[in-house]
């Protein structure tokens, strides 16, 4: 980004305006769309964040539990950022950043609760079911974290189980029952540019960012998963500020899915 | 037993309805949404831009490359491993022959002008529907071309030729013959030409008669597209 329209950014932080009017703690307009991809998946949503794309996809496997869990079944979470949606973004292996989102979206979802990963066991110790969701942006206009986040959890209340015969999933008719998710845990990822503590960046924002931290809140507000990015440190008060926003914002965020 | 009538009811020479939107991914110089039948294709332009590693730029022009991939959760059935694969490919090499015949990348040496092809929801036809929005995506990034490409697949079903086979169609009975195609309207010529099965000389010429009155419905609809987008000049 050019130095003329990182000041400009910096210089209206300060006066207390963001590039595009936004107050701080303030989201671009949310939309969320089901059943994008319903024939092929098992759930799918896409969700707008301005004009941020996203679009998430559930398929089931069948598989053998973990050892150390006989009685549970599975979950995958896989986000790949497509070069379709950023010039920024390049073909090949997965990047970390690719990797980061993937396995944050994975933490809120297994370790708030979100699906019944006892129910997703068949027989213990035989047969599981493995929920993977894949989820792909389609346009990057910043805030990928809280974005892929919403698809996954709004493609798994999407989603449906496949009719299974003989222990193989059959594909010739679509099934009715829904998958066993119990409570939404949602993420909010809160920005620190300067002194200001800033939500939904945009993508000339997130180039200024110098610590966020994602935050997986559930119904009740209690927290289920942390992460923190960025090259700069944060105070314990300051995380407690964010956290704060993060439980109000959520509520926000809970009447769009 | 003969194929009278068509498993999902329509004509022998009726595509599945079609929608066509540009300027679907707003980060990408260019970009398309192509959608026939259940099958769903975004197409996004990127460039011209420096091509790297500098051993494949080519010093008297710009160089096409095309992307197409099926999202994880987008095939009939089980999930598709990410990544490139051998028919993902091969897919994306025909494209970018079935585009090139149009597109004048003489402007731009050394750069590269990329289209990622990214597959939403497949039911049949992915790689015709890819080339329609990589088209359109192309013009409205306002890269120099002669013309759109619009693609249409045709085959034999039960000894009838039809076009714009659905999935079911293609698995009907175990063997339809598929035929991928795609038509440079303005000049007449056939840029893509993939057939599976069997077929006779004749046949074959009545499918691409078929197809080529496919692709011109198509063009109309790719056409008004972009219309849309950039106003009606008359």
């Amino acid at each position: 980004m050019s130095e003329i329209v990182r000041d400009h950014i910096l210089e209206l932080f300060g006066k207390g305006f963001r590039l595009d009017g936004r107050k701080f703690d303030e989201y671009r307009n949310l939309s969320v769309e089901y059943g994008v991809s319903s024939k092929s998946a098992e759930g799918s949503a896409r969700i707008k964040i301005g004009k941020t794309e996203v679009v998430a996809g559930v398929k089931l496997e069948l598989g053998e539990p973990y050892p150390d869990t006989p009685d549970q079944g599975s979950i995958m979470v896989n986000m790949e950022l497509l070069p379709l949606s950023s010039p920024d973004f390049e073909s090949g292996p997965p990047s970390i950043d690719s990797i980061e989102i993937s396995r944050v979206v994975d933490r809120a979802i297994r370790e708030g609760k979100a699906l019944n990963f006892k129910k997703l066991c068949i027989r213990p110790g035989e047969k599981m079911w493995i929920v993977i969701i894949d989820i792909y942006p389609i346009n990057d206009d910043g805030n990928l974290f809280d974005a892929a986040s919403l698809a996954a959890l709004a493609a798994l209340k999407d989603a449906k189980f496949p009719k299974v015969e003989n222990d193989k999933i059959t594909y010739k008719e679509q099934g009715k029952e829904k998958l066993p998710l119990e409570t939404l845990p949602l993420s909010c990822t809160v920005c620190k540019i300067g002194n200001h503590f800033v939500i939904d960046p945009g993508v000339e924002e997130e180039t200024l960012i110098d610590a966020r931290l994602t935050i997986g809140v559930l119904e009740n507000g209690e927290l289920c998963s942390l992460q923190k990015g960025g090259d700069t440190g944060l105070t314990p008060e300051e995380i407690d500020t964010m956290i704060e926003l993060a439980i109000k914002k959520t509520k926000e965020l809970r009447k769009v899915l | 037993m003969a194929y009278d009538k068509r498993l999902d009811g329509r004509k022998f020479d009726e595509l599945r309805p079609v929608e066509a939107k540009v300027g679907v991914v707003p980060r990408a110089v260019g970009s398309a949404m192509f959608k026939i039948g259940k099958t769903i294709a975004v197409a996004a332009v990127h460039g011209p831009r420096e091509l790297y590693p500098a051993a494949f730029q080519n010093p008297t022009s710009g160089v096409l490359r095309c992307n197409y991939n099926m999202m994880a959760f987008s095939g009939s059935g089980d999930r598709v491993r990410p990544g490139p694969n051998r028919r993902s490919k091969e897919i994306s090499m025909v494209m970018e022959k079935a585009l090139m015949p149009v597109v004048d990348l003489s402007a731009y040496p050394g750069s590269v002008v990329d289209v990622f092809v990214e597959l939403i929801q497949t039911d049949a036809g992915t790689r015709c529907a890819g080339i329609c929005a990589a088209a359109m995506a192309l013009a409205h990034a306002g890269i120099p071309m002669k013309d759109l490409v619009s693609s249409v697949a045709v085959g034999r079903v039960g000894g009838k030729i039809v076009l714009d086979l659905s999935k079911e169609e293609e698995d009907y009975e175990g063997h339809a013959t598929d035929i991928a195609t795609a038509f440079s309207i303005r000049t007449g010529q056939v840029t893509l030409l993939q057939m599976d099965g069997p077929l006779t000389r004749e046949e074959l010429k009545k499918a691409l008669e078929l197809a080529k009155k496919g692709c011109e419905d198509i063009k109309k609809i790719q056409t008004a597209a972009l219309k849309i987008k950039y106003g009606d000049s008359k």
